[in-house]
């Protein structure tokens, strides 16, 4: 009853076309903003920020990223784990040539890299379309992983071949290396995952994110309006891989420290980020980071669950896992091709109306 | 008539918007479009009809860069027209509905049609992202341009519902809204009442028509139903075959023999 | 000079080899693109599933035993029999069938006119679903196919060779035994869709599925059919390249390997299947044998290895550019 439009007057269409055009809406974004910058790096410890919230923030850049390209623009890429190795290697190689680069623009930085290879591996979208485009896209996958795996330079000759990340610090606060704190890596993630969520909003509300979803939606008709698929298409790429590319510099240097290309970034990768977006709707802010949450929290849940409560061998809850993530991806896909979001506006549309739906 | 004429019901054409020199388009082996030459003047309603396979679609798609045909040339307001890709032509002010509905499906009416706006905003992706300023400015002008359309096409009531969910009618309306946003000079299209009911087919006629009036737009349009074509248009091209068999007024092209050949049969006995 | 072009023959014989056991993965592919227009991933975990089951039947471990041990707190592994190969081929076909049937049941008919990019997202699903599944039944430990497979070198060869070149070429059994195998499987395919009845429907439902429908045949159990063979098709690749390394997860990725097979052969031809397989097949395993010789290496500056990976997808992608509908694909005309 509560939560309704009545009285909520829209005066202008700018107000008309706000990202949340309730107030309780409103409200309830600025509350959870509130807590996770005011409260939550005050009560982090190091399990909770690296099993759950810190992997979370950074899947969710990546599955923004990815939801960009396939679920706003229409184009399906199994490319997302070579595109997170780029922005990996991208900060190790910047981080490790300039020393004194502030680790904020290393990370931007590593994105732009990772972009203008993202453009260079979308030029094929102007010819193939739909999974022969995704099958394509398996040849960045593939040849990244490849040449970070065997071209010394990139790992700068270390005998490994594995990469690691040195101490960077902002305002004081280390954020990567092995003692920065779990507050400030969250913090780091959390501002990135913030701006850069406006960034995706904003960029899908107005002129190109129409101009994505009608290359999407019908690609002639959208040429035949005016739209120039290919700039159209290399934009989504330029903009999705930067996205990933953040998250594969925040992966490699804040998160994980070091990192195996072959291991870390593979094409298992590519496919969990694909399926943080099935699972959370295609084509939704919202739904990237409820796929994000879902697949970071649910296999720690189930291990928690299987191995830690009843005892069980823990192969069992990685079988059961895949068994899980399979089935969702089906039921997701049979039930409501546009995901968990789609769900919740669905339900929300109800709400509105509730108790009187006539 | 170099300088345009004055219809009966007293509506003054202009000079030729576009002008089809000699065009010939074959796939392959099979000639979709035979030499063919007419031309189209501003602000009247030019028809193109002919039974099917006449090649009347592919003549649409001729005119708006999806097919570029072997031979002949176009005139775009009196200068010939290079070869571009259709993206191109529609940032000249060409704008089209297709016979089968070809809306966004994905999204809603509103958005659909401002998506017909494209060519019109200009904001850069730097402003797009942060949006606050020109962007959001840019956005609320286009909009008022758009509000004006889906009043004229009185479709405010499903401003926000997501076009794949809207029935035929209300379809071919939108799609229709979503090329008037355009603005453009020069307006196709392809069955607009194809697969509709009378009231249906009369309601679109109306806005047909009402868009010439009010806005002087220019109208070149394929149609089988007879009557509402002769009813309509100014001028009227007949194709059959690929080849153009008739073109003049209604009246014209009713007593024109090839065409009462062509759409009653010929006995070739 | 002369050894090195010995060895490049060689390579890319071995290559032509190793093609054809991708096209035995394709094959399977085009079959269910033809008549249902999914592009399934998850042949190749069918693949292993089938190799998975039949090792699992033939020596009679108990379906499912980790998860009932872990429930009951019990220690099952084996029936304690072993059944004679027949059977268990028998039975792991009749397996296949009955798979064949539940994604009809349970998935594809719950999916008809949806895009085929959802489709194809379903089948990733699928195949997670079905490792998953897979490793529940029956472990994840690797095992070794026990059917009487000729493998090893092909001494007939070796020593022909050697008597023409003074080099024996290195020819395995297993990859002459699947390349038999492969063009016994192609022909069958072949007769069966062109002479019989079942193969006529088959036809009439990959050309249009509306048409095919309005003249009485049943799309449901033409898909029940084609997923079948489909999954025999899976159950051959599985054994042949089981029998190669191991019946392990890795088998799940020949996937992997058959997509550029087939964006090089086109979807829909079977033919093209076979073709891509062997180009690819001899396409990476000559380039890599160039790039990581000595002479290359003298020339450029530089040598590669480990190509493999990613030769076939930068190959077809190059490919693709140029021709989209790939070698034998029907051109596609876009219409407005």
């Amino acid at each position: 009853m509560l939560y309704r439009e009545a009285g909520d007057y829209k005066k202008s269409y700018a107000e008309d076309s706000q990202t949340f055009p309730l107030k309780l809406d409103r409200w309830a974004y600025y509350a959870l903003l509130a807590v996770a910058f005011l409260v939550v790096p005050f009560v982090i410890n190091d399990y909770w920020a690296s099993a759950v919230l810190i992997p979370f923030l950074i899947w969710s850049i990546a599955s923004l990223g990815l939801n960009i390209l396939t679920g706003y623009c229409g184009q399906v890429s199994l490319g997302t784990g070579g595109f997170m190795a780029v922005g990996a290697y991208a900060s190790y190689k910047l981080m490790t040539s300039f020393p004194d680069l502030n680790i904020m623009i290393i990370v931007l930085l590593s994105g732009a890299i990772t972009a203008a290879v993202g453009v260079v591996f979308g030029l094929p979208s102007l010819r193939i379309k739909g999974f022969y485009l995704a099958v394509a896209t398996l040849a960045a996958q593939f040849f990244l992983v490849w040449l970070f795996n065997k071209v010394e330079w990139f790992y700068n000759y270390s005998a490994s071949g594995q990469i690691s990340s040195p101490t960077r610090s902002m305002f004081g606060f280390e954020v990567t290396g092995p003692t920065a704190s779990a507050s400030a890596k969250y913090l780091f993630c959390l501002v990135l995952v913030v701006g850069l969520a406006w960034v995706a909003r904003n960029l899908t509300r107005g002129r190109i994110g129409r101009s994505w979803m009608a290359i999407r939606d019908m690609d002639i008709a959208a040429e035949i309006i005016g739209v120039n698929p290919l700039k159209t298409k290399l934009t989504a790429f330029a903009v999705s891989s930067f996205f990933v590319g953040v998250a594969g510099a925040l992966m490699f240097a804040v998160y994980l420290g070091a990192v195996d290309v072959g291991d870390t970034f593979g094409i298992q990768k590519s496919f969990l980020v694909l399926f943080m977006i099935i699972i959370g709707g295609l084509g939704s802010i919202l739904g990237s980071f409820i796929g994000a949450a879902f697949l970071v929290v649910m296999p720690v849940l189930l291990k928690n669950v299987m191995v830690g409560m009843l005892g069980w061998p823990s192969d069992m809850s990685s079988y059961l896992e895949l068994v899980i993530i399979g089935f969702l991806i089906m039921l997701t896909l049979i039930l409501e091709p546009h995901g968990v979001a789609q769900l919740w506006r669905v339900t929300k549309q109800k709400l509105r109306l509730w108790p009187f739906p006539h | 008539m170099s300088d345009g004429y004055v219809t009966p019901d007293g509506r003054t054409i202009g000079g030729k918007v576009l002008e089809m020199q000699n065009i010939t388009l074959r796939f392959g082996g099979v000639v979709a479009i035979k030499d063919i030459s007419f031309d189209i003047r501003e602000g009247e309603i030019r028809a193109i009809i002919g039974p099917n396979g006449a090649g009347k679609s592919s003549m649409l798609n001729v005119i708006n860069g999806f097919y570029h045909p072997q031979e002949g040339q176009i005139l775009f307001h009196g200068e010939v027209r290079k070869p571009m890709k259709p993206y191109q032509i529609a940032k000249q002010g060409i704008a089209r509905t297709f016979q089968n509905i070809a809306l966004f499906k994905g999204m809603s009416t509103l958005d659909n049609i401002m998506t017909g706006r494209f060519n019109h905003m200009k904001t850069n992706i730097i402003s797009q992202m942060i949006w606050q300023g020109p962007a959001a400015r840019e956005e609320a002008e286009n909009r008022e341009i758009v509000e004006k359309v889906i009043d004229f096409l009185e479709i405010q009531a499903i401003r926000k519902t997501p076009v794949g969910a809207l029935p035929y009618g209300l379809q071919k309306r939108v799609e229709l809204g979503r090329a008037l946003a355009a603005q453009p000079k020069l307006l196709l299209l392809d069955e607009p009442m194809a697969g509709m009911n009378v009231e249906e087919k009369e309601d679109m006629s109306r806005f047909i028509l009402d868009v010439n009036d009010e806005f002087g737009t220019t109208i070149a349009l394929i149609e089988h139903d007879m009557g509402v074509v002769m009813d309509i248009s100014d001028r009227v091209v007949v194709m059959d075959y690929g080849k153009k068999i008739g073109d003049g007024t209604p009246d014209e092209v009713r007593n024109n023999q090839a065409v009462i050949d062509a759409y009653l049969g010929v006995d070739h006995g | 000079m002369y050894d090195q072009l010995l060895y490049g023959i060689e390579a890319a014989i071995n290559g032509l080899m190793t093609g054809v056991m991708y096209s035995l993965v394709a094959l399977g592919f085009v079959l269910i693109f033809k008549a249902s227009g999914i592009f399934n991933y998850a042949q190749g975990v069918m693949a292993l599933f089938g190799a998975l089951t039949l090792v699992g039947i033939q020596s009679g471990q108990v379906p499912f035993a980790g998860l009932i041990n872990a429930i009951f707190g019990t220690n099952i592994q084996n029936f304690g029999w072993e059944l004679p190969a027949i059977a268990a081929i028998i039975l792991t076909i009749a397996m296949m069938i009955l798979f064949a049937w539940m994604v009809e049941r349970y998935l594809l008919k719950h999916l008809i006119n949806q895009e085929p990019i959802i489709l194809f997202m379903a089948t990733i699903g699928l195949a997670y679903f079905m490792e998953g599944v897979g490793d529940l039944m029956w472990g994840s430990d690797i095992k070794k196919i026990d059917l009487p497979i000729p493998q090893g070198i092909n001494n007939t060869i070796d020593s022909l060779t050697y008597d023409w070149f003074g080099y024996g070429f290195y020819i395995d059994n297993l990859d002459i035994t699947a390349s038999v195998l492969a063009i016994i499987l192609v022909v069958t395919l072949t007769i069966f869709s062109q002479y019989s009845s079942t193969g006529r429907a088959l036809r009439a439902v990959a050309d249009d599925h509306q048409a095919a429908l309005s003249v009485g045949i049943s799309l449901r159990s033409i898909w029940v059919i084609v997923w079948s063979i489909a999954g025999f098709i899976a159950l051959v690749a599985g054994v042949m390249w089981g029998a190669k390394s191991g019946v392990q997860f890795s088998l799940s990725l020949i996937t992997l390997k058959a997509l550029p097979v087939l964006m090089l052969g086109g979807f829909t031809s079977i033919p093209g299947a076979i073709i891509g397989g062997m180009i690819i097949g001899v396409g990476e395993k000559v380039f890599e044998f160039v790039v990581s010789s000595s002479w290359f290496g003298d020339a450029m500056g530089f040598t590669m290895n480990a190509t493999e990976n990613w030769f076939a997808y930068v190959l077809a992608l190059v490919f693709l550019v140029f021709r989209p509908q790939g070698l034998f694909g029907e051109k596609i005309i876009e219409r407005v």
